[in-house]
């Protein structure tokens, strides 16, 4: 019952907020009361969820009493069944935690920050409705449903990049986001669709039970014969990347931006984007069997865990800096599960969940002060007129930057060392990329910490004589987060990944006896325990002496470097490839379909072809009709030499 | 009631309608429009919950056609008058009546010239395409089926829009030349089997040579009413040119009937045929999906957008159809019911807008929803269920359907998945320059949001939309025994055949 709650709670709130958009007030006072309405419909609706979660936590994760309740039944085809049902694990009751806490801190931070905005319901509608569809992911029992959250979390995410409809960035942006998304459902929809061809069920227990037997089965799809977990596991984990903002289909994150800043610290850093992860993890049975699965997945965590770092400390936008951080961190929480470290993988998932929404709430709080100013160049300067914020977003960045004793530390270190323990190739090539995004990581917070708060003021009068520390319905829920973003790591080890693990997971985690990354990554050398907490110094030091000491140098380089710093600034022209092979091509191929097949080829040689033709059939049959009596007599004249001619040949010829 | 004739009653009541709305006389012709309107309105609503009494007693166990009726009717030909309906047509009856009050109802007062004469086309139209969906004699389905063209190519030709007179001829031409080919068929069929009962014929063994023809001349009628690439072309104009009313009838039922002769036909009475022709089949919808979707995307019309959606979207149906897996066939009927109600609603959507600014060009538009938030909150609605998103009717019909062929072959589930992108693309877009935006026409300043009537229209569609995407068994129950049999059917002459050709082998 409380499971159901949960996810209910957030629905009822969307839904009576959103009936309130359609409540036309007379006046401003009017108005402003069904804003406050909403306001705690909503607020209310998330915090007895929370309180729900609590208790479902407390009863599956730390009792151990796995359940799933049934509702009714969604899909019956033949063999395939499908029932709206609420699975109850400890992977979900950490999830229901995560999202229903964060979500209930940005319900309230958005009551202060959205205040001058003249669509409120409309808001906390979409984000309790997001609230709803993610709960839904994280409790799917079967992968429809899962599928069902996993496009509906799309959904809102597009309803919320594109929340100020009339700004034309922000429209793109939210197009962009549900369509690269889709590329990804569309593969995560190949996955499910092969997996009820191997295992004749969708559902997630069944298909666990029996994963053991089908481990060497083979699947004849695409015309040849693959390894069926193989290939199974690669088409859903393409569906991870979309959601999660991986190499090649990262290309939405960053832009996603144009929303609202409650609304990324919500979606696009704490919870929607870690779905992939969640989602690899939640089927670690399957991924387990699949060494080539995991190690593209190691990859291309890693990859993208580098990647997005480097293009992070040359962004400008201090939204889009903490975005490639989030694409950056994912690909940690990725790798961490390609080497059979899920555990450590969803650990990361939790601290960052705290720590990134601080952050990007935090930037909110700065965007607020500076009059809507987002770009780094223009701000400076302001830490000792919004200090709470200051020392919040220090606190988040530390977190980020993985120092000790704060959450980001544990888990990050655990991921590094469990990929230096996994002893393999691709263990070895995450860890490495790993180091070095975790110096980038270091380096980029703190440039934006300098270039944000100190040096000399770039913005201009009239911004500053406006600089003001947020309201406290602003602050106080930075406050939670920061309590998440210090203790948590600290408090979850044990429980994540250190000596309680087995009994904290209970089944939700499968992973193969042969796997010990995890296990051996307590055993590493001490250099590889230190060297993250190091380098993460390190690169405070480097970001102090470029942005602080020395602010020459990083123009220098730039020039210096002009080819590399072009192609970071341009984000590996990642965009500009995409609109070159797929959007321009989609339109021009659109284009000469309708105008010249089936203008010119269908309709011309079809019916206008065969209509002209008939008529010019008619017109010079009428033309014969001129009603002038010799040329009747003409035509007479010539049949009947025809006539006489063909009987000569015949007869006498 | 067993004896009741139930099917007859909902095939015939609108007629009656028909001949009150014939028989109403009045010297003020705005008492004749708005009198013709109501009888319109009432006896095509009464019919609509007459026919609720199909569903919900419905017998889901059996595959047997139910509530039959027979009689004689030319004897001398060995014609009958056969009615009955099976878990395959029976929603489509339902889909019938609960459109035809509704395109009433969205021409309250669009249609405001020759009132008396619309109403009695619609009711005549709604006569012909129950009684196609309901017929089981061959000749009968004919009359129907051919019949639903003289309704549809009057509504265009007389209520359409400038090119109206183009648009119904092409419509008709290319219908009758498929349908030609069609009663050829039924001939040759009649001559064979010496009878023209449909459920005698399902069951009938025509040789694998005849079947390949009949399957073709079929295959021509069907192909363009569904309609295929490259036979589709009649489809974007027609809707452009057709009043509201005519493109909801058109895409909500008139396109279901290519896919429902299908199943009806091509598949159960010419499964040979069907077996070797389905990879021609798979690549002519693969075409469409893609092919058509490119297409809506560039469209400047939003009728035509929605049109050549429509194209994609029934691409879906003939590929489910030729699956012959469960999941594939019961996902393309659903496709094909779902579409009927989400295609309808966007282009009553449309209709809505027209109704206001008279014009379709999507360029004359931008920031309705400054406007017209309700408006803009069941565009949005219905936009996504014509994305396929979960929750919706859409996403269980073209999950099923690219389940089922997944099985079947890989490749067209991933080449016909790319439709669902493609989908994505050319709906956002056209909502996004409709719906968001800046509010930069002037014309748009006073437009007003959804009135109560409109809100009527729109409401059933609403809750159906949703209904059918979160509790589908209401609807795939009902289809589940049916199904199973004509797949046991299809494969039971399929595997005969195999053996028999092994056989001979052996002989050989």
């Amino acid at each position: 019952m409380t499971d159901i709650l949960v996810v209910l709670l957030p629905l009822f709130g969307a839904l009576l907020a959103g009936s309130l958009v359609f409540f036309s007030p007379k006046d401003d006072i009017e108005s402003h009361k069904v804003d406050i309405i909403a306001q705690w419909i909503t607020c209310i609706g998330m915090f007895l969820s929370l309180a729900a979660a609590l208790i479902v936590f407390v009863d599956v994760a730390l009792e151990g009493n796995e359940r799933t309740t049934e509702l009714f039944t969604w899909i019956e085809s033949g063999t395939l069944e499908v029932s709206w049902a609420l699975k109850s694990d400890t992977l979900t009751a950490v999830m229901m935690i995560l999202v229903t806490g964060v979500s209930s801190m940005v319900h309230i931070y958005s009551i202060g920050y959205m205040h001058h905005d003249s669509s409120i319901p409309r808001f906390m509608c979409y984000l309790s409705l997001f609230t709803f569809f993610m709960l839904m992911l994280v409790t799917a029992d079967n992968l429809i449903q899962l599928f069902f959250g996993w496009e509906g979390v799309g959904l809102a995410s597009y309803l919320l990049i594109g929340f100020w409809y009339n700004k034309p960035s922000a429209n793109s942006a939210a197009i962009k986001a549900f369509l690269v998304n889709r590329v990804g459902d569309f593969g995560f929809a190949l996955g499910i669709f092969a997996v009820f061809m191997l295992f004749d069920s969708v559902h997630l227990d069944t298909i666990f039970a029996a994963v053991t037997e089908k481990k060497e089965a083979t699947l004849l799809i695409f015309g040849s014969e693959f390894h069926a977990l193989t290939i199974t596991c690669l088409l859903l984990f393409i569906g991870a990347m979309g959601k999660s903002a991986q190499l090649g289909l990262h290309t939405w994150l960053p832009d996603a931006m144009e929303g609202p800043t409650p609304v990324s610290a919500l979606i696009h850093a704490a919870t929607m984007v870690t779905a992939g992860v969640f989602m690899v993890a939640r089927l670690s049975p399957l991924f387990e069997f699949s060494d080539v699965a995991l190690t593209v997945v190691t990859i291309v965590g890693a990859t993208t865990a580098i990647f997005a770092a480097t293009v992070g400390c040359v962004q400008n936008d201090i939204k889009r800096v903490i975005a490639y951080s989030t694409c950056s961190q994912l690909g940690y929480m990725f790798f961490a599960c390609g080497v059979s470290a899920y555990s450590a993988g969803i650990f990361h998932l939790m601290t960052h969940g705290f720590f990134k929404a601080l952050l990007f709430l935090g930037a909110g709080s700065v965007i607020h002060a500076m009059s809507d100013e987002q770009d780094m160049r223009r701000m400076g300067g302001i830490w000792k007129m919004v200090p709470a914020t200051y020392i919040l977003m220090w606190i988040g960045s530390l977190a980020l930057a993985g120092i000790w004793p704060f959450a980001g530390f544990y888990s990050k270190d655990i991921i590094l060392e469990a990929a230096y323990a996994a002893g393999t190739g691709p263990g070895n090539y995450a860890f490495w990329l790993g180091i070095a995004a975790a110096f980038l990581t270091a380096f980029y917070s703190w440039r934006l910490l300098i270039m944000t708060f100190h040096g000399t003021s770039r913005a201009d009068e009239k911004t500053m004589a406006h600089v003001h520390e947020s309201p406290k319905v602003m602050i106080i829920p930075l406050l939670l987060l920061a309590i998440g973003a210090v203790f948590a790591g600290y408090l979850g080890y044990e429980m994540f990944v250190g000596h309680e693990t087995a009994e904290f997971w209970g089944n939700a985690i499968f992973i193969l006896e042969t796997h010990k990354a995890l296990e051996n990554a307590h055993d590493v050398p001490s250099w590889v325990k230190w060297l993250p907490l190091i380098i993460g110094l390190a690169g405070i030091g480097l970001a102090y002496v470029f942005y602080m000491f020395k602010p020459d140098i990083p123009g220098q380089i730039a020039k210096a470097f002009q080819g590399i710093y072009q192609f970071l600034l341009n984000k590996w022209y990642f965009d500009e490839i995409y609109n070159y092979l797929f959007v321009r091509p989609s339109f021009a191929l659109g284009r000469g379909f309708w105008n010249v097949v089936d203008g010119w080829i269908i309709d011309g040689l079809g019916p206008d072809g065969i209509s002209s033709l008939v008529r010019r059939t008619a017109i010079w049959i009428s033309a014969l009709q001129s009603g002038y009596l010799y040329h009747y007599a003409f035509v007479m004249l010539i049949g009947l030499v025809l006539m006489i001619t063909g009987y000569l040949f015949k007869y006498i010829g | 009631m067993s004896n009741f004739p139930i099917l007859s009653l909902v095939t015939f009541m609108p007629l009656a309608g028909a001949l009150f709305v014939l028989m109403i006389r009045d010297s003020d012709p705005e008492i004749v429009a708005s009198n013709a309107r109501y009888v319109a309105l009432w006896s095509s609503g009464l019919n609509f919950l007459v026919s609720l009494y199909l569903w919900f007693n419905f017998d889901n166990s059996t595959a047997d056609f139910q509530y039959v009726e027979k009689a004689e009717w030319m004897p001398v030909l060995g014609l009958t008058y056969h009615m009955g309906v099976d878990g395959i047509s029976v929603l489509f009856v339902l889909l019938t009546t609960l459109l035809t009050p509704i395109c009433i109802l969205a021409s309250w007062d669009s249609i405001t010239d020759r009132v008396q004469e619309y109403m009695i086309s619609f009711l005549v139209l709604e006569t012909l395409m129950v009684g196609m969906f309901c017929a089981l004699d061959l000749m009968v389905f004919y009359i129907f089926f051919e019949g639903v063209l003289i309704p549809m190519f009057l509504i265009i030709g007389i209520w359409g829009g400038p090119r109206r007179v183009y648009s119904s001829f092409k419509l008709f031409l290319y219908t009758l030349t498929g349908s030609v080919l069609m009663l050829l068929a039924m001939f040759a069929m009649f001559i064979e089997s010496g009878t023209t009962d449909i459920t005698q014929l399902l069951v009938y063994n025509f040789s694998e040579k005849l079947q390949t023809w009949l399957w073709l001349a079929f295959f021509a009628s069907f192909a363009v009413k569904v309609p295929m690439w490259p036979l589709h072309t009649w489809l974007p104009d027609a809707h452009v040119e057709a009043p509201t009313a005519g493109s909801v009838i058109l895409a909500g039922v008139l396109l279901k009937f290519g896919g429902y002769g299908m199943l009806r036909f091509s598949l159960p009475m010419f499964p040979l045929a069907s077996a070797d022709f389905t990879p021609l089949i798979y690549t002519l919808s693969i075409i469409a999906v893609i092919y058509t979707s490119l297409v809506a995307l560039v469209q400047e019309d939003m009728k035509k957008l929605i049109a050549y959606s429509s194209v994609a979207h029934m691409g879906f149906v003939t590929i489910g159809v030729f699956t012959t897996t469960v999941q594939g066939i019961e996902g393309a009927i659903y496709v094909m019911l779902s579409h009927g109600v989400v295609s309808a609603a966007l282009f009553l959507l449309v209709g809505v807008v027209y109704d206001r600014i008279h014009s379709r060009k999507i360029a004359d538009y931008g920031g309705l929803v400054h406007r017209l938030p309700a408006y803009a909150m069941i565009f949005m609605l219905f936009m996504l269920a014509s994305v396929g998103l979960p929750g919706t009717g859409s996403f269980v019909g073209e999950f099923l359907v690219l389940l089922g062929v997944f099985q079947v072959n890989a490749w067209v589930s991933a080449l016909a998945g790319l439709g669902v992108i493609l989908g994505a693309s050319y709906m956002l877009y056209l909502y996004r320059r409709v719906v968001f935006g800046k509010l930069t026409n002037d014309s748009l300043r006073k437009i007003t949001d959804m009135s109560p009537r409109e809100w009527a229209v729109f409401t059933p569609l609403i809750i159906l939309t949703l209904w059918m995407g979160i509790y589908p068994p209401s609807f795939l129950d009902v289809m589940h025994v049916s199904v199973d049999n004509l797949i046991n059917q299809v494969e039971l002459a399929q595997s005969a055949a195999h053996t028999l050709a092994q056989s001979m082998d052996v002989n050989h």
